[in-house]
């Protein structure tokens, strides 16, 4: 127990935690926190230039490391501008711990500057938040909201500290066993539904693994341990787009990401199988589709760290309930004991290849160099200039971003960094950062669009403060591209408000900033482009310029069944009923 | 388009909690935030360090939400059990409503002889008035607070259900 003031014991507790890198912005009601970071140069601060962007980066360093992303920023508007960024955190189970500057106590509640209703406003958007009114409590308080971000599903945790609290001293303590009093997420999966599961498993005819981003979220070893279960079955398997990277994109037994914008063979597959083995996903709207069309004819085993996710959606027949690497490795050890062996899945495969042959993937394009260049065309260059390279790819959100889960390939997790639940515009570039910052040696490339892009643009600033090596490859269609191919789809082409007028030339914007800009025009520089910016040092800005009015596909419409594709613009109808414009 | 609704049964549900500064409002906006119903809600600390209240929530909705709704109020870090007492079995619910009723002559006799065979008590009389205290199922306050409607009544303030299930044993 150490007597000192509590803007110190918010650092010591940052210090004891193991915290490296704060991402924040200072303000009235933080200035003794920032007071006492001057003092501890082993916690490093990055500055960013708007506080959301702060959430984002250190959203971006949590998904890169597993480590929790920490944020430090002002009251009021400090606190309300960092809402997104923790309702994204939130919605991606992304651990993270927010520390917000409140009024001093005796001001709470009588509207004064910069004063907001922090914890009222998070409470909903967080996992859990905490407003601290003694010095004494700062201590367990804080190592708390960190077990509390980092254990069970993990999430956002916001720490809403009064200026007077900051100032006054009292005594720093870490409690003994850091653990919350009644917060008991289960861990370990109970063994009576893995042995049920594992029968199922050993006795399906047309078994799919699908998984998710809680495979991610529990480690490297849980990816290896799916990959390991996958070969003992011999099944194929899917993933969200929060899960790309637990399985390598090149094994034969991947079938690439389902869903909306799924392939024809991952959608297929499942809307055809006799077990549905899902692994840390949550049957989400945009994975199932038609839910009375979903998987009619497949037992479904739900591997979930939290219990509310199974039956939310899809009535399951078997729920283990725990970290998805513990029941992974139990699913293994009970396939093992049983000394089962992969059954003959060959007429399986054989329909499965049948659904692989329409090459849904396939893409219309001319070959000439003076082409105008098809955007997946771009995400499969920058794909193969980047191979044995181990980049770190974020996205912001829209077209680009499915492209770019479509056709870039991913070998190891926490290698692809999106906005998945929440599809967050102006995630993918502080998130880059964030990822920049935790590995500096890695190449990070944030894939963008035009439009997601400028959400954020700000962001340029921090990158040349810092001195980061961030590419950020622009996918300029001048389209809200998803968008814009949604009112093409739904409302008869009438392009409300999707353009993207008024554009900033991106490569003055990169000279402004003392960034490097390119800009790739035609199919015969693509390759040179892309090659430039990765052996240029420092960021690089390139402005893809890329077919404005190319459509994502395949694309399940909304309310429709996973057999029911899109898969070429000719299938395009153009019009849609009500109840399918009512979804989102 | 029209949009549908899914008819539901009443379910009462007991949840122990944190006493602490906002969980009632975190309770109650996962309510809000995932549409769920709450027909009555009442909260009170019940541990001997006030370290701990119990809430007990009558809600309705079809089996699979009522599922939801007790596995999104478990996973709230705040929340330390929650039973529900419907689909466990024998339990015992209670309100207390006070019930405030104005008149005179044949209706005020009316009203004191009714409150007599519905066991409410009489806590406060005027010569005009009386305000009578009831307790038993929400059924019960039901009948006897429409009853009372035909008898001058001019206000009434209801707790809401708390309940808890028969036997031994604690939830």
């Amino acid at each position: 127990m150490t007597e000192m003031s509590g803007a110190d014991m918010v650092v010591q507790a940052l210090v004891d935690l193991g915290v490296d890198t704060v991402f924040g912005y200072p303000g009235g009601a933080v200035l003794p926190i920032y007071d006492a970071l001057f003092n501890h140069p082993q916690i490093k601060h990055i500055l960013v230039r708007h506080e959301q962007a702060a959430t984002h980066a250190a959203e971006g360093y949590a998904r890169a490391t597993g480590k929790p992303g920490v944020v430090l920023v002002t009251s009021g508007p400090g606190a309300t501008n960092a809402v997104t960024g923790i309702t994204d955190a939130l919605l991606d189970s992304i651990p993270m711990v927010v520390l917000t500057g409140q009024v001093p106590t005796n001001l709470i509640g009588t509207d004064a500057f910069q004063e907001c209703d922090t914890v009222g406003i998070t409470r909903h958007c967080t996992k859990h938040n905490y407003l601290v009114m003694d010095p004494d409590r700062l201590g367990p308080v804080i190592h708390e909201a960190f077990f509390i971000a980092t254990h069970g599903r993990p999430g956002p945790v916001v720490v809403d500290i009064p200026k007077n609290v900051q100032v006054a001293t009292g005594s720093y303590t870490v409690p003994e066993r850091i653990e919350h009093k009644s917060y008991r997420p289960q861990i370990e999966p109970d063994t009576g539904p893995i042995a049920k599961a594992i029968a199922l498993i050993a006795a399906a005819e047309r078994p799919v693994f699908y998984s998710g981003g809680g495979v991610i979220n529990a480690g490297p070893d849980a990816s290896a341990a799916l990959r390991q279960l996958v070969a003992l079955t011999g099944a194929p398997i899917t993933s969200t787009l929060m899960g790309l990277g637990a399985f390598p994109s090149d094994d034969p037994k991947w079938l690439g990401m389902l869903g909306m914008h799924g392939t024809y063979e991952a959608n297929m597959a499942m809307n055809r199988a006799d077990l549905i083995i899902a692994v840390g996903a949550r049957f989400d709207d945009r994975v199932t589709g038609r839910l009375d069309a979903f998987a009619p004819e497949a037992k479904k085993i739900h591997i979930d760290i939290d219990r509310s996710s199974i039956n939310k959606i899809v009535p399951v027949d078997i729920a283990i309930v725990g970290d998805a690497g513990r029941a992974l490795d139990a699913l293994i050890a009970a396939w093992q004991d049983r000394g089962h062996q992969a059954r003959d899945l060959g007429e399986w495969w054989r329909r499965i290849d049948g659904w692989r042959a329409t090459r849904c993937l396939d893409f219309p394009e001319k070959t000439e160099a003076s082409a105008e260049i098809m955007p997946q065309r771009a995400i499969k260059a920058l794909f193969d200039a980047t191979r044995g390279r181990d980049p770190i790819i974020t996205t912001e959100v829209g077209q680009h971003q499915m492209w770019a889960a479509q056709h870039f390939g991913f070998s190891a997790p926490n290698r692809w960094l999106t906005s998945g639940g929440l599809g967050t515009m102006g995630y993918g570039f502080p998130a880059a950062v964030g990822a920049q910052i935790a590995k500096p040696d890695r190449l990070v490339i944030c894939v963008a669009g035009e439009a997601s892009l400028q959400m954020n643009i700000q962001e340029m600033g921090t990158v040349s403060q810092y001195r980061l090596p961030v590419k950020i490859f622009i996918l300029n269609n001048e389209y809200m591209g998803m968008v814009r191919q949604w009112q093409e789809l739904t409302y008869e082409s009438r392009y409300s408000n999707s353009y993207s007028d008024s554009l900033p030339d991106f490569v003055k914007l990169a000279d402004a900033y003392g960034w490097t800009g390119l800009r790739i025009d035609t199919l015969g520089e693509l390759e040179d482009g892309i090659r430039t910016m990765i052996d240029t040092p420092g960021p690089v800005i390139v402005d893809c310029r890329v077919a404005k009015l190319a459509n994502c596909f395949p694309m399940i419409p909304s309310g429709a069944a996973h057999t029911d594709m899109i898969l070429q613009p000719s299938d395009v109808i153009g019009t849609m009923d009500d109840e399918a414009k009512a979804l989102v | 388009m029209k949009i549908q609704t899914e008819a539901g049964e009443r379910h009462v549900l007991a949840v122990t909690v944190d006493n602490e500064s906002g969980i009632l409002a975190k309770i109650t906006g996962m309510f809000s935030a995932r549409g769920y119903n709450i027909e009555s809600l009442t909260v009170a600390d019940i541990s001997a360090d006030h370290a701990v209240s119990r809430i007990t929530i009558v809600t309705s909705g079809p089996p699979a939400v009522i599922d939801q709704i007790i596995a999104q109020l478990d996973r709230l870090v705040p929340v330390h059990s929650v039973t529900d007492l419907t689909d466990q079995g024998a339990h015992v619910e209670r309100e207390i409503a006070l019930v405030k009723v104005a008149g005179t002559g044949d209706k005020r006799i009316e009203a004191l002889r009714m409150a007599d065979v519905f066991r409410a008590k009489v806590v406060d009389t005027t010569l005009t008035s009386f305000i009578f205290e009831i307790t038993g199922s929400s059924d019960k306050v039901d009948r006897f607070v429409a009853l009372m409607r035909e008898c001058g009544l001019v206000e009434v303030g209801r707790t809401g259900v708390v309940a808890i299930a028969r036997g031994a044993e604690a939830v």
